[in-house]
C-alpha cells in the first residue's frame, strides 16, 4: 500500500537565492500555491472585464464570491469593519483555491503544513493586535478586563483572558490544517484498501466495491470540508477583527 | 392611411401599457427581494450559530486544545527560561485549561461573549 503520508512530502524544484544561510528554495508548496494565486487572479480579472449588467457564468462567480464574503464582514465586524475587506477576501479566496486545489488527484495541498496556516493565523493576530493599539491606544488592553468582576478575582480572569487571547491564532491555525491533513489521509487510506483488496482476486474486487463507496462518499465530504473550512477561516478572521475595532468599551 | 397610423399608435399605447405593468411588477418582485435581505441582515446573528454540526464539533474540539496547548508551551517557555520548573507549567497549564473551557462556552454560546468578541456594549 503506499504511504499515506507521502502525498505531504515538499519537493524542492530550485534554489532561488539564499537569506541569512538559509536555503529558499522553490517547493510543490510554492508552486500551488503560484497556481491558486493564478486562478484568482484569472477568475476575478476574467470575471470583471466584461461588466455587463446581466452576468455571465465568470462574472457571476466573481461577484457572488465578493457579495457573500462582504456580507460576512458586514454582519460580524459591522460597516467600519469593511476596511479589512480586502484582507479578508484575499485570505478567504486563497484558502478556498488552495484547499479545492488539494483535492484534485495528483495536486499538493498547501494547507496540510501547519507551517502555512500558523503564518496566515499570525497574520491576522499580529493585525488584531496592531490595528487595535493603533485605533484604542491603550485602551486596547481592556480587552483583558471584563467588567463587572470583584477586583479580588480580577487578576485570575484576567489572566485567563490573556491565555484565551493568546490560544487563538493556535485553534485558527490547527482547525484548518487539522481538517485537511486528515481528511487527505483518510482519503488516501480508503483509496489504498481498494487495491490491496483487489490484489486477492475475484471475491477481492467485489469486497473492495466498500472502500470505493467509501472513497467517493469522502471525496463529497472533503469538497464540503474545503469550503467549509475556507469560510470558518474567513469569518474567525472577522470575529477576531471586530476586537481591534471595539475593544470591551 | 390614417386608419394605419392609428392602428399603429394603439398598438404603441397598448405596448407602452404593458411594459409599465411589467416594469411595476418587476419593481415589486426587487422590493421583496431587498426587504428579505434586509431581514436576513438584521437581527446580526452570533458568527458560527449556524454552521452545521461537523465544523462546529471541530471548532470546539479545536478551542479546547487551543487553550491547553497554549497553557503547555508558555508554561514550558517560563520554565526554561526562568528556571522555575515545574511550577510555571502547572499554573499555565491549568490556566490554559480554564482558558479552553471558557473558549468553547464561548463559541458554543453558553456564557455570554467576551470582552473581545464583540456584543457587551457597557
Amino acid at each position: 500500500m503506499d504511504d499515506p503520508i507521502h502525498q505531504f512530502n515538499i519537493v524542492k524544484y530550485f534554489t532561488l537565492g539564499h537569506i541569512a544561510g538559509r536555503e529558499i528554495a522553490f517547493t510543490n508548496s510554492a508552486l500551488f500555491m503560484l497556481i491558486a494565486v493564478a486562478g484568482i487572479s484569472l477568475l476575478l480579472i476574467g470575471g470583471t472585464r466584461e461588466r455587463s449588467l446581466v452576468p455571465g457564468r465568470l462574472q457571476s462567480i466573481a461577484e457572488m464570491s465578493y457579495e457573500f464574503v462582504a456580507d460576512m464582514v458586514r454582519s460580524t465586524t459591522g460597516n467600519e469593519g469593511m476596511r479589512f475587506f480586502p484582507f479578508v477576501f484575499s485570505l478567504f479566496m486563497f484558502v478556498l483555491f488552495v484547499n479545492l486545489i488539494g483535492l484534485i488527484p495528483y495536486t499538493f495541498s498547501v494547507t496540510s503544513h501547519i507551517i502555512i496556516t500558523a503564518t496566515l493565523a499570525l497574520m491576522v493576530f499580529f493585525t488584531v493586535i496592531g490595528y487595535g493599539f493603533y485605533k484604542n491606544g491603550v485602551k486596547f488592553l481592556r480587552v483583558f478586563v471584563p467588567s463587572g468582576i470583584p477586583i479580588y478575582i480580577l487578576p485570575l480572569v484576567s489572566a485567563i483572558e490573556v491565555m484565551s487571547f493568546l490560544s487563538r491564532p493556535l485553534s485558527h491555525s490547527v482547525r484548518l490544517f487539522a481538517n485537511i491533513l486528515a481528511g487527505h489521509i483518510t482519503l488516501k487510506v480508503f483509496a489504498g484498501f481498494i487495491g490491496l483488496l483487489g490484489a486477492w482476486g475475484f471475491l477481492g474486487w467485489i469486497g473492495a466495491v466498500l472502500p470505493l463507496g467509501m472513497t467517493v462518499a469522502l471525496t463529497a465530504l472533503e469538497l464540503l470540508v474545503a469550503v467549509l473550512q475556507a469560510y470558518v477561516f474567513a469569518i474567525l478572521t472577522c470575529i477576531y477583527l471586530h476586537d481591534s475595532l471595539h475593544p470591551g468599551h | 392611411m390614417s386608419d394605419g397610423t392609428r392602428g399603429n399608435r394603439d398598438s404603441r399605447a397598448a405596448e407602452e401599457a404593458a411594459l409599465s405593468a411589467r416594469l411595476r411588477s418587476l419593481g415589486e418582485r426587487l422590493d421583496q427581494v431587498g426587504s428579505r435581505r434586509d431581514t436576513e441582515a438584521g437581527p446580526a446573528p452570533r458568527p458560527g450559530a449556524d454552521m452545521s454540526g461537523f465544523a462546529r464539533g471541530m471548532r470546539l474540539s479545536a478551542e479546547l486544545v487551543g487553550g491547553v496547548a497554549i497553557g503547555f508551551i508558555l508554561g514550558w517557555l517560563i520554565d526554561r527560561w526562568l528556571g522555575t520548573s515545574p511550577w510555571g507549567m502547572i499554573v499555565l497549564l491549568l490556566l490554559g485549561f480554564a482558558a479552553g473551557v471558557l473558549n468553547v462556552m464561548r463559541s458554543a454560546g453558553v456564557v455570554k461573549p467576551g470582552p473581545f468578541d464583540g456584543g457587551q456594549g457597557n
